[in-house]
């Protein structure tokens, strides 16, 4: 976006300000002046418990959690199985316990309220966060912050940027260390450890010698990757990156002539003339002309030619190749004025979902 | 455009014409009232569902009740505006026909957001369907268009197990899965790349008539998707109007009974769509009229 700095500035001083403290004040009395308040979230409340059971055929009485060495599982006490004689809880194994908060609407808090207050005990738990309260505030700072941009460059503005690149950064790292690494890489060459401290439940490998060997290339071609930020001996880089472009162009080249060249050609190739589909008859169909659908046929067709002609640069763009090309530049100006109206489309509609969060979830005047 | 020259001309031509030089920041509060107005006055537009979304709409329609589907969530919450709406409707669709859901995603968020749905859309709207035998989370795997590379083969060994780790082998719903010929369906909610285009190309690509394939895109992504449409994409829900159209279609065939605000999301957006783009023209044709105004004027446009 553009930073000039817009005509008139100090035209608009006295206007903007009173814009601003108006709504500080309204901001203050949304806050404190209304019973329902603001930026108000409620979660209910909902308390788990797990015990540790294992077949009932492995568990003996008096026996203790490390006297059984076959693999046991955490379940819900209403667990079915337990009922049946399936499994049977290990004797002198604490339960787990903990509470779960999922976040409702203040509708569904209210309707809940009013059912407790009249006696309907199987209503769930649900109370104030203050917490999300503040996460709900916190959003909206943020917010304003990025859409404060709009009016000149600020600090509020380099915050809300600062935070939202840096959090983005540290998500995307720590998730590709997590997914990627973690599982792909480390999980390879020393599962043990892996299964010990980060994933429990990775699953044994069928050729972990093979995996072990299979894993080294990477590692190697990671270290040669990062090498570029040595001092000496970047060109090492190049070798891996010529790697990953050369699997890359292998794998794009078979889908793109597959998938863009000769479906996108066949594709084209449809008759000109549109036959009517009746359901009633065959004979009636034959008969019977499709007329917008020929239509978009042949200006289907028209399209693909001349735009085609007009990046045709063989020939020199005059006389009936460029008249040609002329019209070919339309269809492409339509294209063009198609893919702006759905990016606007687009635009329109993110920004309307952060209205809808400012007004609803904020302000609570939704 | 140079304002002090452009005063001195007086009349309608001249307003005009200085029309062109006003502070964009009122064009900033035309746009943000044209879209904060409509939500507060809760504008909604008729919808009439269009070719597109109809023919979403009946491929998921068309398979046999019961049928397996894969659902790719290939967005983050940047799209979830244009995106989630249709996300919504479509796991509601599938769960209504009975289908047999498979859930995982190319984008790292995509996961979270596919979880979110599960527990706000497919549990809530149908209690009855048991993890493992109904639906399955594979979660997130990197790897972009590698991953589906590999589906198409070997899904197994793209994902020896679900998100939380379970082995595919020990849940029902997948444990047969070999390739991405397994599904009937594929449905792809698409924010960039990796995602609509990538399945078009690798998978599609790779097994042209083994499965449908059905997209929801951004408004930003879709033109690149739309010549894809109808051969390689049977369905297509072009960004919040598709969802929009699509969110109808659906809840009008599958009521719910509580909660229909969940499935209204997209048609709630369309009146800010429908302000905000009246705006948008309207500014446009004000700004080719002023160009043409400050012609052969001093200092303006020519």
């Amino acid at each position: 976006m553009s930073t000039s700095k817009p005509a008139r500035t100090g035209d608009y001083r006295l206007l903007w300000t009173s814009l601003l403290v108006f709504g500080l004040v309204g901001l203050s009395l949304n806050a404190f002046g209304r019973k329902a308040g603001m930026a108000n979230r409620f979660v209910e409340i909902e308390s788990m418990e797990r015990i540790e059971v294992a077949d009932v055929s492995t568990v003996v009485a008096g026996s203790s959690r490390t006297a059984i060495p076959e693999i046991t599982e955490w379940v819900d006490p209403k667990d079915p199985r337990i009922a049946a004689g399936a499994v049977k809880p290990i004797p002198g194994v604490a339960p787990i316990t903990w509470q779960v908060r999922s976040l409702v609407s203040a509708k569904d808090a209210a309707a809940t309220d009013e059912a407790r207050a009249n006696g309907d005990a199987s209503a769930p738990e649900i109370v104030r966060s203050p917490i999300d309260s503040i996460g709900v505030w916190v959003a909206a700072f943020l917010t304003l912050g990025i859409f404060s941009f709009l009016y000149r460059d600020n600090p509020w503005y380099k915050i809300a940027e600062s935070v939202l690149i840096g959090v983005s950064a540290a998500y995307w790292m720590t998730n590709a260390f997590w997914s990627t690494l973690v599982p792909n890489l480390f999980g390879k060459l020393v599962p043990d450890i892996v299964r010990e401290i980060a994933i429990p439940k990775l699953l044994p490998s069928e050729s972990p010698n093979a995996d072990f060997a299979l894993a080294v290339v990477p590692l190697i071609l990671g270290f040669m990757l990062i090498w570029r930020l040595a001092p000496r001996g970047g060109w090492i880089s190049v070798w891996p990156i010529a790697f990953i472009i050369g699997t890359t162009a292998g794998l794009k080249l078979v889908s793109a002539v597959e998938a863009d060249l000769v479906a996108q050609a066949v594709a084209t190739m449809k008759p000109l003339v549109v036959l009517a589909q009746s359901s009633e008859s065959a004979t009636t169909a034959a008969n019977t002309i499709n007329f917008w659908g020929t239509v978009g046929s042949v200006v289907g067709l028209i399209g693909v030619m001349t735009v085609l002609v007009y990046f045709f640069f063989s020939l020199e763009h005059k006389g009936a190749v460029g008249k040609t090309a002329r019209v070919g530049v339309w269809f492409l100006m339509i294209t063009f004025g198609s893919a702006f109206g759905l990016t606007v489309m687009g635009r329109i509609t993110l920004l309307a979902q952060r209205f809808e969060f400012l007004f609803n979830d904020w302000l609570n005047i939704g | 455009m140079n304002n002090q020259t452009m005063q001195t001309f007086g009349g309608v031509r001249g307003f005009l014409a200085r029309m062109g030089s006003i502070d964009r920041r009122w064009i900033f509060l035309a746009v943000a009232l044209s879209i904060g107005v409509p939500i507060l006055l809760q504008l909604r537009p008729p919808e009439v569902p269009g070719p597109m979304a109809r023919a979403t709409f009946e491929a998921i329609e068309a398979i046999p009740s019961g049928s397996r589907v894969l659902l790719s969530f290939d967005y983050d919450p940047a799209s979830e505006g244009e995106l989630q709406p249709m996300a919504n409707a479509l796991v509601h669709h599938c769960a209504s026909r009975g289908h047999k859901l498979v859930f995982m995603a190319l984008w790292p968020l995509g996961k979270q957001l596919a979880d979110t749905t599960i527990k706000d859309v497919l549990l809530e709207f149908h209690p009855g369907y048991v993890y493992g035998t109904d639906y399955a989370q594979l979660g997130f795997k990197t790897g972009n268009e590698g991953v589906i590379k590999i589906m198409t083969t070997a899904i197994p060994q793209q994902y020896p197990s679900d998100a939380a780790g379970t082995p595919l082998a020990s849940l029902p719903l997948v444990a047969s899965i070999k390739r991405l010929e397994d599904f009937k369906l594929i449905g792809t909610i698409s924010a960039g790349y990796p995602g609509a285009k990538e399945w078009v190309q690798y998978a599609d690509g790779a097994n042209p008539d083994a499965f449908t394939l059905v997209a929801g895109s951004t408004g930003v992504q879709v033109s690149q998707l739309l010549p894809y449409y109808p051969k390689q994409i049977e369905g297509l829900l072009v960004a919040v109007k598709g969802a929009a159209e699509y969110e109808m279609l659906v809840t009008s065939k599958y009521p719910v009974d509580h909660d229909q605000s969940r499935f209204e999301e997209g048609r709630r957006r369309m009146g800010p769509q429908l302000v905000a783009h009246l705006l948008v023209i309207a500014l446009i044709v004000l700004g080719n009229i002023s160009m043409i105004a400050g012609r052969g004027l001093k200092g303006g446009a020519r």
